[in-house]
C-alpha cells in the first residue's frame, strides 16, 4: 500500500512542506514560510486534520505559536502563546517553545507545548491559548529538576510529551535535566522514571532524575513498551516495569548508541530505527568516522542492522536532531530525515535503501510526516 | 503625540508601517497601546516578567531605556531597534 505523504519541515531559518505523489517518488516543495523564523516543530492535528502549530521565535523577537485552522493555507499567530504567569517567583520567561503535541483522541482541541526554560503548557482551544500546567511548573521540586544553569547549547529544554493511547490521563515527557518524568492524572502530580539509566556527567551515575533524555516513543501496537534515546544510551522499558534496560550495548563499539532520536516501527514492536551520533571526547554530534547510516533493530534492541545504502560512504558530516526523524503509517513504511546539513532523505523500504528528496535548506529541526489531506 | 519607529522585525504587525503615533506615561504604556492596535506586539518584544527581550533595545531619543518604567514625556520619539542576535 503507498499513500500520498506531506512533510512538515521546521528549520532554523523557516518551514517548508514537501508533498509526494502516490508511489512517493516525486515529490514538490512549498516554502519558504516565515522564512527567518526559528521553527523548532512543525505538526498538524491527527484529529482534525486541519489544525497545523508551528513552535515560532527569531533571533531578536520573543516566542510564538503560528497556527493554522485551515490545513496551511492561511497561518495568525496565537493570540495567547505560552508564557508564566507575570511574577514567577523564579522569574521564568519562556524562551522558546520547542515540542508541540496535539492532545489525546478523546480530547479534540487541546495541545499540549514543552519549552525552554522547562515548562508544560496546555491549550483547549487548538492552539489558541495557553496556560502554565501548575502541577509541573510549580511543582516543590521544580528547580532540582530544571536547574537553570543545566540544558543543551539552546537553553534547558523540556523537549517532549507523549500521551498514553489508552488514557489521557497518562502522560511521560522527556527533558533534558529530569530524564523522563511522569504523571497518571493529566499533569497534577509528576514522578521521575529513569531506573538504570546511565548519567556519565554527574558523580552518581544512576540517579533518580538527572538524566538527559533526548527522545522516548510508544511502540504504536504495544503503548507499554517504551524506547529511549538518551544523552546516555539507548534504551528500552516495557511496563508496568519500572527498570530500563541498556539496549544500547548490543551497538557495534565503533559507532556507539549516543544520539538524539529513535523511531519505533508503526505495527512491529520489535523493530525501531536510531540515527547514531558521535558522543566519543568533545562530542562532535556528527555521523560516526563521517559514514551516515541508520540502525535498526527486529529483535527489541538485542541486535541491530546498519541501514546506509544511498548515503555518502565518507565525508558525510551531518547528523539529525530531536524531531527530525519519523515514519509514515503505509506499508511498508516510510522513513524520512532531515539533516543539519539542510537535506531530507527518505526510505520507501524500511531503511533497506534512501535517497536524497531535498537539499540546500537551512539547518533543520524538525519533520513530521502526516497522510495528505 | 509620542513618535514611534518600529523595525523591520516588527512591522508585520503594523501593516508595513515603520513610523507610528502613540501615548502614554511610560515605556510599558506605549508598549500597552501599541499591542492593543497590533496585537502580539508587545510580547515579542518584552516578556511575561515586563523584561525587555535580550535582542530587543529601546530608545528614548538618544537614551536607551533599560526597562519599560522609564518615563516618556508625549514629545519624544520612542525608537525600538532589533539589536545584533546572530548568524
Amino acid at each position: 500500500m503507498t499513500q500520498t505523504t506531506q512533510l512538515l519541515v521546521g528549520t532554523r531559518k523557516g518551514a517548508w512542506i514537501y508533498r509526494s505523489d502516490a508511489s512517493r517518488r516525486d515529490w514538490s516543495v512549498e516554502g519558504p514560510l516565515f522564512l527567518g523564523q526559528i521553527i523548532n516543530h512543525f505538526v498538524r492535528d491527527p484529529r482534525d486534520r486541519r489544525t497545523m502549530l508551528m513552535a515560532a521565535s527569531t533571533g531578536h523577537l520573543g516566542p510564538t505559536i503560528l497556527r493554522s485552522i485551515d490545513g496551511g493555507k492561511t497561518w495568525a499567530e496565537a493570540r495567547q502563546p505560552p508564557a508564566f504567569p507575570k511574577g514567577d517567583p523564579h522569574g521564568r520567561a519562556v524562551d522558546h517553545s520547542f515540542w508541540l503535541e496535539p492532545g489525546h483522541a478523546d480530547e479534540p482541541g487541546v495541545w499540549w507545548a514543552g519549552t525552554s526554560p522547562p515548562a508544560l503548557f496546555r491549550s483547549e482551544d487548538g492552539g489558541d491559548t495557553w496556560e502554565g500546567v501548575t502541577g509541573l511548573n510549580e511543582h516543590p521540586q521544580v528547580l532540582e529538576w530544571f536547574p537553570p544553569e543545566a540544558g543543551t547549547p539552546d537553553g534547558a529544554i523540556l523537549n517532549q510529551i507523549v500521551i498514553d493511547p489508552r488514557d489521557a490521563r497518562h502522560m511521560y515527557l522527556a527533558t533534558c535535566s529530569a530524564g523522563v518524568l511522569e504523571t497518571t492524572d493529566r499533569g497534577a502530580t509528576w514522578r521521575p522514571l529513569n531506573q538504570n539509566v546511565r548519567c556519565d556527567f554527574l558523580p552518581d551515575p544512576y540517579p533518580e532524575f538527572g538524566q538527559d533524555s533526548h527522545y522516548i516513543a510508544l511502540a504504536p501496537t504495544d503503548p507499554d513498551r517504551i524506547w529511549q534515546q538518551n544523552h546516555c544510551g539507548i534504551y528500552r522499558l516495557d511496563r508496568p516495569g519500572e527498570r530500563w534496560e541498556r539496549i544500547g550495548e548490543a551497538m557495534p563499539q565503533d559507532v556507539g548508541d549516543i544520539g538524539f532520536t529513535i523511531i519505533p516501527h508503526a505495527r512491529d514492536r520489535e523493530s525501531a530505527w536510531v540515527w547514531p551520533m558521535d558522543g566519543t571526547e568533545v562530542w562532535p554530534r556528527v555521523s560516526p568516522g563521517g559514514r551516515p547510516a541508520a540502525y535498526r533493530t527486529r529483535d527489541g534492541g538485542a541486535s541491530w542492522t546498519r541501514q546506509d545504502r544511498g548515503f555518502p560512504a565518507e565525508q558525510g558530516w551531518f547528523t539529525v536532531k530531536r524531531q527530525a526523524f519519523c515514519g509514515d503509517a503505509a506499508d511498508p513504511m516510510g522513513l524520512y530525515i532531515g539533516t543539519t546539513g539542510g537535506e531530507i532523505w527518505m526510505s520507501g523500504d524500511e531503511g533497506e535503501s534512501w535517497r536524497q528528496i531535498g537539499a540546500h535548506l537551512p539547518e533543520i529541526y524538525s519533520v513530521t510526516a502526516v497522510s495528505a489531506a | 503625540m509620542i513618535r514611534v519607529s518600529i523595525p523591520s522585525q516588527l512591522i508585520a504587525y503594523t501593516d508595513g508601517a515603520t513610523r507610528v503615533e502613540a501615548t502614554g506615561g511610560t515605556v510599558a504604556a506605549v508598549l500597552d497601546e501599541l499591542d492593543r492596535r497590533y496585537p502580539g506586539l508587545k510580547f515579542r518584544v518584552v516578556d511575561e516578567q515586563d523584561r525587555i527581550r535580550r535582542h530587543m533595545r529601546i530608545f528614548i531619543g538618544d537614551s536607551e531605556a533599560k526597562h519599560v518604567n522609564v518615563p516618556v514625556s508625549p514629545s519624544s520619539e520612542l525608537l525600538i531597534f532589533g539589536a545584533l542576535s546572530g548568524g
